[in-house]
């Protein structure tokens, strides 16, 4: 096989139209995990694209599914709250670590400005070198015309050496931000992940273990105003240095920030790979025109959506779709159905790397939670496909690529791959 | 109908005619102004049409809603004059007004 398909996979789920439709749930972790989702959500965005779920594994829910819709939510934080959880689970009461990005303003407010810095345009300059640097390495040590797993040794080593540079973590012991990451997003209960990977004992014992080993770094960083990683800004900023004395939110911010730096990225490289060896037209497109990077990154970043979904909790009833949304209601924003609405994207199901006005995507989300390191993300991608195509004719996926079981995650776990040096 | 000019961060000057009713966002990306993102499309959701008006058109320009402050708080280098592009409706009384692009969207 010399592209992976993952249409030839045996169903595993119900057929979404033989399902009446108050009782078709999107939030089976399954259904991404097997890519049966799509069908899902093209019946909904179709038939019922503000849908209510009255019975699921995380309880009665919204699915928001148009990109119009999702953009007006996202942007109507007044009304639609993070502050209980951003994701589709509720969090354990006894252990509810808290961040920024599951705050109202005021609070996150200050704690997002606090670390802005770290990703801001003046750094990423600054960052830029060292980037290219890491990707040239990273490439020239790569296996050519033998297989070996692209996530592994690409994907998750630079986003990992990039993660490592923001918090200024200790650079023999970078595998731990990755490991730490795939920790917060394993939860059954908050996104469907596999129950038998990680009980939750197990892994809040795990995130203990993070929390203690930055709260070292965090004692080592309180008195140095110069440094601009994610640690020294919270432990110099006025309004953020007490965080350490809220171990669980302090543990939250990291979460966030490991988790934001992480996933999204890794899986927009894989991804990206991905998608042009399923659309060879793309990639040939791709090496007659090199300065197509730029939009094909945000092409690759819709086409991916790394984070399928974002959760928001209604303050007050709210009409939408002719629709009212409770009080208290759980909404959750589907980015990656948004991203396939057709009355938004023109040939939403096509991987098209020079599409006029691939920025408009939801994959950052929008409104004042919108994805603070986007810059970075794009930044790191672009860097990587420029260097790519120096040197390999093709990066041939040679066999499946393996999903994460997870409803908010669009993670590849495993994609073979081999690579074919230029030959002039 | 009016007339609007663009100064990007290096000092490069875009001059484009806009019909009155669009936004001033819509004025860059019709005529690929660079430097201007609009990722949200015109929503006020995105922050990625950051523009200065230059100070003798302030007040033309009209008033920013809550929505716009809130954005441009989250921005990168805002100043009192920044406003974001897709908040801005050209009309005659805007014929001749002039603006200033950041260094880099954010």
């Amino acid at each position: 096989m010399s592209i992976a398909e993952d249409h030839s996979q045996e169903l595993k789920f119900a057929d979404p139209n033989s399902v009446p439709i108050n009782e078709l749930d999107v939030s089976q972790s399954g259904l991404f995990q097997n890519q049966e989702h799509w069908a899902y959500f093209e019946r909904l965005r179709r038939e019922d694209p503000v849908h209510y779920c009255k019975d699921s594994a995380f309880g009665p829910y919204w699915s928001i599914t148009r990109f119009k819709d999702i953009v007006e939510v996202d942007s109507n934080f007044q009304v639609f709250s993070s502050d209980r959880s951003i994701v589709i689970g509720d969090p354990p009461e006894e252990f509810n670590p808290r961040n920024f990005i599951a705050m109202d303003p005021p609070r996150h407010d200050v704690q997002r400005k606090a670390v802005t810095p770290a990703v801001a345009p003046a750094n990423l300059a600054k960052l830029e070198g060292l980037i290219r640097e890491r990707v040239c390495k990273i490439l020239d040590s790569l296996p050519v015309n033998e297989e070996f797993d692209w996530v592994d040794k690409v994907s998750i080593e630079l986003t990992t050496q990039m993660l490592a540079t923001l918090f200024d973590f200790p650079w023999e012991e970078r595998r731990l931000l990755p490991y730490w990451s795939d920790v917060t997003t394993s939860s059954p209960d908050l996104v469907g992940a596999d129950a038998a990977k990680l009980t939750d004992a197990e892994r809040q014992e795990e995130l203990k273990n993070c929390l203690a080993y930055f709260m070292k770094l965090w004692g080592e960083r309180t008195d140095n105003t110069d440094k601009t990683d994610f640690i020294s800004l919270l432990a110099t900023n006025p309004d953020t240095r007490e965080m350490s004395n809220d171990p669980l939110e302090f543990l939250g911010n990291l979460m966030l920030l490991i988790v934001g730096g992480n996933d999204t990225t890794r899986n927009s490289i894989s991804g990206g790979v991905l998608a042009l060896n399923q659309n060879p037209k793309e990639y040939e497109k791709l090496k007659a025109n090199p300065d197509l990077i730029p939009n094909m990154v945000s092409e690759i970043i819709r086409w991916v959506t790394p984070l399928a979904h974002m959760r928001r909790t209604a303050l007050s009833d709210y009409e939408l779709g002719g629709k009212t949304i409770k009080k208290g209601d759980k909404v959750i924003m589907w980015y990656i159905s948004g991203n396939r609405d057709d009355s938004e994207i023109d040939r939403p199901n096509e991987f098209i790397i020079d599409r006029p006005k691939a920025r408009h995507h939801l994959s950052f989300g929008f409104g004042i939670h919108r994805c603070m390191g986007n810059r970075v993300g794009e930044m790191q991608l672009k860097i990587l496909w420029e260097e790519i195509l120096k040197r390999f004719d093709r990066v041939e996926v040679v066999g499946e690529a393996e999903r994460l079981q997870s409803n908010f995650v669009m993670g590849i776990t495993k994609m073979p791959v081999i690579l074919h040096p230029k030959t002039n | 109908m009016a007339t609007v000019t663009f100064i990007e961060g290096n000092g490069t000057e875009h001059t484009v005619t806009v019909d009155n009713g669009l936004s001033l966002m819509e004025a860059a990306v019709n005529n690929m102004v660079p430097g201007i993102d609009a990722d949200c499309g015109g929503a006020c959701a995105c922050a990625t049409c950051h523009v200065y008006v230059e100070p003798a058109w302030e007040t033309k320009a009209g008033d920013k809603s809550d929505m716009e402050e809130t954005m441009l708080d989250f921005a990168e280098g805002t100043q009192g004059n920044s406003r974001l592009a897709c908040q801005i409706k050209i009309s005659d009384e805007l014929d001749g007004l002039v603006v200033r692009l950041p260094e880099a969207q954010f």
